[in-house]
Formats: structure tokens, C-alpha cells, sequence
């Protein structure tokens, strides 16, 4: 149901800009804008493409934190190893998981079993 | 590919999965279920499976616009498009699709004027050029896909455009989600939420999920990348006892969803009072059709429809693999009498349909004896 | 309809109906072209009809597909091709202007294949008949030396090489039907690649096992038959086999696999892996042949099977195409 890809918008066109010209790796298409209507994209601006329509618009922020986050993971990882071996298991991190206290793996609890 | 590759990066792909083991740790069972096809077709395309633990258990969930259309619904659609100067135009998904007389595709072969779109505005584009035929368009997908079709109506309307319609099997995905969750043998923990789904409804219509039924949801990308941090996101949700929606695919999915896409769906469908699932049944209010303003566009309204019910063999298990309770090689019929290329029940006919994938990335490798470590 | 796209609908037509009536009762793996014996001499021949619509595409047309189609399946089969003799049927209407394009770029993808083209037929169909024109060819050809094609020689450990990009000419077609209004500056790589092949038999000849041009039906299919074969697996490492950014963009797009889609002008090829570096070099030196690379190697596992494996572990299988490759929204 979903193939959606993202694309940048090339030129825009139409009465009231409701289409546009959209480049996916130099591959082109007119798209309908239609559903952006509350937040018309400009030229630069990358959207995802659906069945020949814009459904959002992309945010390279977003993007970029997300990348950030998900190369905190291994690092956050090695920082916790690290400080382990000074002996202080229960640094309060957010979000981040200790291999030595995780109660789940040992306890039974009745309403997961199925 | 901007957007695609950097979620696709190797290095990465590997440290989240060591951070997935590490969360799943050995002593506990997950079961995840991906709700969407595009999850579904996404974790068999990028190896997904191979990089998970053996405790993490994905199951495929009914967000499959083509397997749950009932096969009635073919033969309505192809028998409109059999009057003289009919043009049945449908995305390339539909056209191998069997009706009970053969799918589209088969149907062109034997004279019918079968066209592919990308587009539902290709669709229209067709009616345009062709003003002495009439247009008729198959539209399937869930709300990913509704609101372009509304929107190509409305401008059907505004142009007065009138040798255009539109077959409207158009399915929401809340109604699914909520036939699995009450079905007395399903056996989940959280749920792998419909990514591109969202960026239409957003977030909130999922939130039931986790205050009443006390699962995690993460709103999900379909990179591999996407994929693998929503599940250490929904993995810390779960060690935690926590259940609550969270967005992993915020560079798209906006909370709220999409305003205008939602307005342009209320402007042109209602919600049918039930409608069939192939290998779910009957569900209330669970689908749309095209409200009195459009009556004019609507397929079902100008044209006379069989309505035929055509209900799959009582040996297709469709239902339990969609919920499940099954895996699809544990169905009597897969591989045998179901196949690809002769698909019986619904989860073989298309290509994201959950017997269909794993018959066709899946199955033979676990045959294989040697293991499938990194090669180059 | 699906039955001439090349995937398992062909094969089934092939080997279900054809060959048992007209091969005789072991005709063996079926190959490329046919290696005949005149008079003790080592003759190759094949044949190969041309339907494309559109006739002329950027890139080509009909013409230049119809002798680089047969001199290719000649050089895969380790023949070259000596002459060529074609067939039009023609649809009755069509413009003196669109046939005469195609005769001439028939004749300079002759001149440009080093082939003869030793005559033909002609035949005109009703309107409404024969989409335009149909051409088919038929070449003959010379064995070469040095190598022999047998896909039962493969073995484990082989290494398996792909001469340039593949998608290009399947995606260039899909886009210039019109119907998925998609532009790209894409053209279609037909040429006749038989000065590579000739490269390759000299650098590696005695390691050559098996070559095919993969056209209808793409890289999928020609491997998962050579798969099938020799009961052996074919396994591809997914970030060496060379795709461009516009056939990527397009296949992203429409939800396709450029493993199945159509090729003209590349071909595959299985070497020993004593050769395989050999084999490269000498490609990777010859003009067109700079993007040829090893794409993957043969395994015992998994039997019959094509599958393509990633930098992180994943991993999936590749199976013929069940007819033509269909765009998709879902």
C-alpha cells in the first residue's frame, strides 16, 4: 500500500501551483501538489511521491537528527562499557539500556503469556 | 538517492541490529506485527529476517491493499469494463489479480482495453484523450492512496469531465488493525505501524491501540534503517512496560496528519456500512465509497454490478496466516496448490502479500545448509 | 501474453511444448544458439523475432535490436557471426518512411556488427496485424576456439562477471511507451558485444563456463536458469552489480528489480576463479567494457537458486519473472 519515494522538486506549475516538476535521481514527473495546498513546497523543497502526488514534504532536519541518533547507538553503547568498569552500573542515561539490570528477561508476567 | 541510501548504510544497519539483540536479550519470545505490505515487502527485500535474533518474530499483518479484496470485486470491476468503448485502467499491482474469469490482464488478451497508470490523474488524463470512450478506474490502495483518487474526482468535477469513474475499493486501516486485535487466538506484542498510512491520518488514530489494548506502536519508515530503529524503539517500550505511539518516521509523518488529504477524503467518499475482507470477512464501516456529490463519477452507480460473492476454498488458511496464528509455508495449500503463479487465497496474489514474499525471497533459503554471514 | 516476456511462462512454453516435439529426446541445457557439424566443421545458428513497441527509442530501434540481438546470442554462445538473413512482416499501412528508417538502421548495425546481412523475406500483414512490423533473424557463425559453453562445467567457486549496467534498455522502453509519462535522459544499450566476448575468450578462454545475454526477462533469469542447470546456487553481492542512478530512480520508483529488467548490449558470464581476475582486466581495458565487474560467485547453496546478499547480512532470493515486470503502487 505504501510505495512512496522522495523527490525534489524541480519547477513549479499550474494555475495555483498545484502541480510540479519532481527529479528522483534524474528520473523526472509532473505531480500533483494537491494534498500540499496548507504548505505549498518551492522549488529545492523534497517531497514524497505517491502515485504521482506529493503526500509531505521531507524534513532534512528531522532526517539528520535521526541520523545522529542512530549513530549515538553504538557509541552510547562503548561510552557505557567503558564507564562499567569504574563500577557505576546505574548511570541514569535516557533511553539507554544496561546488559546488567534487565528484570524482563527473568521474570514471567502473566499477561504477556499467551 | 537522497533520503533512501543514507537509511540505507551498512555500518549502520549492523549496529542497530547489535543493539536489537542486545534489547531482545535470549529469554524472551517478541512478536512484532508489521501491519503494511510495504513493511512487509521491505523486510524480505533488504534480508531483514537474517539480521534479526531468532526471538524476534515478525508477523504480517493485513495492510495489504490487493490480498484482502474479495474476488467479487474483480469480476464487478472487470465485467463494467467488458461494455463496448470502456477503457479499464488500474495500477500495474491489479493486473495479474484473478478474477473468477482471469485477472485484467488476462482480459486484455482476449480483446478487453486494459491500461496501466501510475497515477489516477493518468487515469484522467485517459479520459481526456479519449472523449468518445469512457474511463473507468479500478481504484484499490488504504489511505496512502484514498486521497488521491478524491483528489483527481474533484477535479473530474471541476473540469466537467463526465466519461470518467472510478471503481472505489478503497480500505481503512484502523478497522483492520482492530479485527486482529479481537481476534480470540491473535497473539501479539506491539505493532509495527503503517508508515505512509500515517503521513495521511498521522498519529492519533493509533493511539486506542496503546491505551486500551496495552501494546506498543511505533510509527515506521521503510528503509532498512527505518525498520530496524523502530523496533528498538518498540524492544525499550516493551522491557520498559511502557505502551504508547511514537513516531520513528518523523522526516515524513506529520502527528496530525495531513489536513488537506483528509479534507479532500471527506469531500468525495463515505464510509460504506461494511464491506468484505478477503480472509478477515465482513467489517463494519471499514471502506469507502464515492458520497451522492460524486454519484456521477461512481463506477457502481452508472454501470450495472453483478455483485457476485465469491468466497476462496474452505482449505486456503488466509485468515490465520493474516492474523498470525500461521506462518504462510504452514498453510496446506502453499507451495502446492497456492502459488504465485497460480494463486488461491489472498495472501499469494500479490507480490507483498505475505505467502507470495515469502514464497519468493524466503522459503527455499531455508533449505540452505551453510549460514549467511557478511560476504564481501 | 506472459509466455513471451522471457520468465517462467517462456521456459514453460519452451520446454513444455516445443523442445519435447522438436529437440529429440535429450537436447541437453538449452543454450543461446545451436553448435552444428557440416561437413565436420563447428557451425553455430540461432534465430530471435523482434516485437518492440516502440519501433524507435532513444538509443535505437527495431532494426539495430534485430542484428546485435542474434549476433549476441551467437558470441554468448562462443560463435561469431558470419551472416545474418531477416524476415519483416509488415503491417499493411505502415509509412514507406518508417520502414526505410528501420532497413537502414538494420544496415549500419550490420556494418557496425561486422556481419553480412545474406538476404531475407518479406511479408505483409492485414491492418491492425503485426503492431507496426515484426522482424526476426536468423545468423550463422563461425565456433570459436579456445572456449567451451557448457553450464554443467560450473563449479563451485566460480566467479561470475557482468559486463556494464544492467536496466538500461528495459527502462528506456518502459518510459518511451508514454504511459507512465516518466522522462529520463535514458537510451538503450544495444550493441553487439562480441569484441568484448572475443576479449574475454583470449584473457580466459579455458575458464569460461557459460555466458548468456540476459535481455527479455533480465539478469534474474538468465542466472536462475544456469542455477537450475547445474544444480548449483548463484550468489550476488548487491553493491557490485552496476546499476545507474537513473534506472535505480526509475526502478525505485515503479517498484521494479533491475535484475529483471531487459538488457541489449551486456552479458554474463561464469569463470573459473583462477581466470576471473584475468577476465576482468582484459574487459575493464577493452572499449565498452570499463564497467564490467564480478558480481557474485557460485555456491553449493542454496541449490537452483539465485541470491543476493548485502554488506550487512541480509539477504534475498531472486526467482524468474512471471512475465513482464509490472510497475506497482503497494
Amino acid at each position: 500500500m505504501c510505495l512512496a519515494i522522495p523527490g525534489k522538486i524541480v519547477e513549479i506549475s499550474g494555475d495555483n501551483s498545484e502541480s510540479a516538476l519532481v527529479d528522483v535521481a534524474g528520473v523526472r514527473r509532473k505531480i500533483d501538489l494537491g494534498l500540499l495546498q496548507d504548505d505549498k513546497p518551492v522549488p529545492g523543497d523534497w517531497v514524497l511521491i505517491h502515485v504521482g502526488f506529493a503526500m509531505s514534504k521531507i524534513s532534512e532536519r528531522d532526517a539528520l537528527d535521526q541520523m545522529n541518533t542512530l549513530r549515538a547507538l553504538g557509541e552510547i553503547d562503548g561510552a557505557m562499557q567503558e564507564v562499567q568498569g569504574y563500577g557505576l552500573e546505574e548511570i541514569d542515561i535516557d533511553d539507554v539500556e544496561m546488559d546488567d539490570a534487565e528484570p524482563d528477561d527473568v521474570e514471567v508476567n502473566d499477561a504477556e503469556v499467551n | 538517492m537522497k533520503f533512501v541510501d543514507e537509511f540505507r548504510q551498512p555500518e549502520l544497519i549492523s549496529r542497530t541490529a547489535e543493539e536489537i539483540r542486545r534489547l531482545a536479550g535470549s529469554q524472551r519470545h517478541y512478536r512484532l506485527m508489521e501491519v503494511c505490505g510495504g513493511h512487509t515487502h521491505a523486510i524480505y527485500r533488504f534480508g531483514l529476517k537474517d539480521i534479526l535474533p531468532e526471538n524476534i518474530e515478525l508477523i504480517h499483518g493485513p495492510g495489504c491493499p490487493v490480498c484482502v479484496l474479495p474476488m467479487g470485486r474483480i469480476d464487478d470491476g472487470l465485467s463494467i469494463a467488458q461494455q463496448p468503448d470502456v477503457i479499464f485502467a488500474a495500477f500495474g499491482d491489479m493486473m495479474r489479480v484473478p478474477g473468477t474469469q482471469g485477472s485484467p490482464l488476462e482480459h486484455k488478451a482476449r480483446g478487453m482495453d486494459v491500461r496501466i497508470v501510475y497515477s489516477p490523474s493518468d487515469a484522467l488524463k485517459l479520459a481526456r484523450l479519449n472523449p468518445e470512450k469512457h474511463v473507468m478506474f479500478f481504484a484499490i490502495g488504504f489511505e496512502t492512496t484514498a486521497p488521491s483518487t478524491a483528489l483527481t474526482l474533484m477535479r473530474a468535477k471541476a473540469e466537467g469531465i463526465h466519461n470518467f469513474s472510478v471503481f472505489c475499493n478503497h480500505v481503512t486501516i484502523i478497522p483492520a488493525i482492530r479485527a486482529i486485535l479481537d481476534s480470540p487466538d491473535m497473539r501479539l506484542d506491539a505493532f509495527i505501524g503503517p508508515g505512509h498510512v500515517s503521513t495521511v491520518i498521522g498519529c492519533r488514530p493509533y493511539e486506542w491501540i496503546a491505551k486500551d489494548q496495552d501494546k506498543p506502536i511505533v510509527v515506521s519508515g521503510f528503509e532498512p534503517l527505518d525498520m530496524l530503529q523502530s523496533i528498538v524503539m518498540l524492544l525499550r517500550q516493551l522491557k520498559a512496560r511502557e505502551a504508547k505511539v511514537e513516531n520513528q518516521y518523523k522526516r515524513v509523518v506529520p502527528w496530525e496528519g495531513n489536513r488537506a488529504a483528509l479534507r479532500a477524503m471527506a469531500e468525495v467518499f463515505q464510509l460504506r456500512p461494511y464491506f468484505e475482507w478477503r480472509g478477515l470477512g465482513f467489517i463494519s464501516q471499514s471502506a469507502l465509497r464515492l458520497n451522492d456529490k460524486y454519484a456521477a463519477w461512481d463506477a457502481e452507480q452508472r454501470f450495472a454490478v453483478p455483485g457476485i460473492r465469491v468466497t476462496d476454498p474452505k482449505a486456503a488458511q488466509c485468515g490465520e496466516v493474516l492474523k498470525g496464528v500461521l506462518k504462510p509455508h504452514q498453510c496446506k495449500l502453499f507451495g502446492r496448490e497456492c502459488t504465485p503463479e497460480h494463486p488461491i487465497g489472498a495472501l499469494m496474489v500479490s507480490s507483498e502479500g505475505s505467502c507470495a514474499a515469502y514464497h519468493n525471497y524466503e522459503h527455499r533459503k531455508a533449505a540452505m545448509a551453510s549460514s549467511l554471514t557478511s560476504i564481501a | 501474453m506472459a509466455h513471451g516476456a522471457g520468465g517462467k511462462a517462456s521456459r514453460k512454453l519452451v520446454e513444455g511444448l516445443f523442445a519435447p516435439l522438436l529437440f529429440g529426446s535429450d537436447p541437453g541445457p538449452l543454450g543461446d544458439a545451436a553448435h552444428v557439424h557440416i561437413n565436420g566443421n563447428p557451425v553455430a545458428i540461432t534465430t530471435d523475432s523482434f516485437v518492440v513497441k516502440p519501433l524507435a527509442f532513444p538509443g535505437g530501434s527495431i532494426g539495430e535490436l534485430a542484428v546485435n540481438g542474434t549476433v549476441n546470442d551467437l558470441a554468448v554462445s562462443g560463435a561469431r557471426a558470419e551472416a545474418l538473413v531477416v524476415t519483416f512482416v509488415l503491417e499493411a499501412g505502415l509509412p514507406t518512411p518508417v520502414l526505410e528508417a528501420e532497413v537502414r538502421a538494420l544496415a549500419k548495425a550490420a556494418r557496425d556488427a561486422g556481419v553480412r546481412i545474406a538476404g531475407g523475406d518479406t511479408k505483409v500483414v492485414e491492418h491492425g496485424k503485426a503492431d507496426q512490423m515484426y522482424v526476426t533473424t536468423t545468423g550463422i557463425g563461425r565456433v570459436l576456439r579456445g572456449v567451451t559453453i557448457d553450464p554443467r562445467s560450473t563449479r563451485v567457486g566460480d566467479k561470475i562477471l557482468l559486463s556494464g549496467p544492467i536496466g538500461d534498455h528495459g527502462i528506456t522502453i518502459l518510459l518511451a511507451r508514454g504511459e507512465l509519462d516518466l522522462e529520463a535522459d535514458l537510451r538503450s544499450d544495444t550493441r553487439s558485444v562480441l569484441s568484448l566476448v572475443e576479449t574475454l575468450i583470449h584473457a580466459a578462454g579455458p575458464g569460461v563456463r557459460w555466458m548468456r545475454d540476459p535481455t527479455r526477462g533480465g539478469a534474474a533469469t538468465s542466472l536462475n536458469e544456469l542455477a537450475r542447470d547445474c544444480g548449483l546456487g548463484m550468489v550476488l553481492f548487491e553493491d557490485q552489480i552496476p546499476v545507474r542512478d537513473m534506472v535505480r530512480g526509475a526502478c525505485e520508483l515503479l517498484g521494479l528489480d533491475p535484475l529483471h529488467i531487459a538488457n541489449e548490449g551486456q552479458f554474463l558470464a561464469v569463470v573459473s576463479p583462477e581466470y576471473a581476475d584475468a577476465a576482468i582486466n582484459a574487459l575493464n581495458l577493452a572499449p565498452g567494457g570499463s564497467e564490467a565487474q564480478v558480481i557474485g560467485e557460485v555456491r553449493e547453496q542454496p541449490v537452483g537458486t539465485v541470491l543476493v546478499t548485502t554488506r550487512y547480512g541480509g539477504s534475498r532470493i531472486v526467482d524468474m519473472l512471471v512475465g513482464d515486470p509490472l510497475p506497482r503502487i503497494c
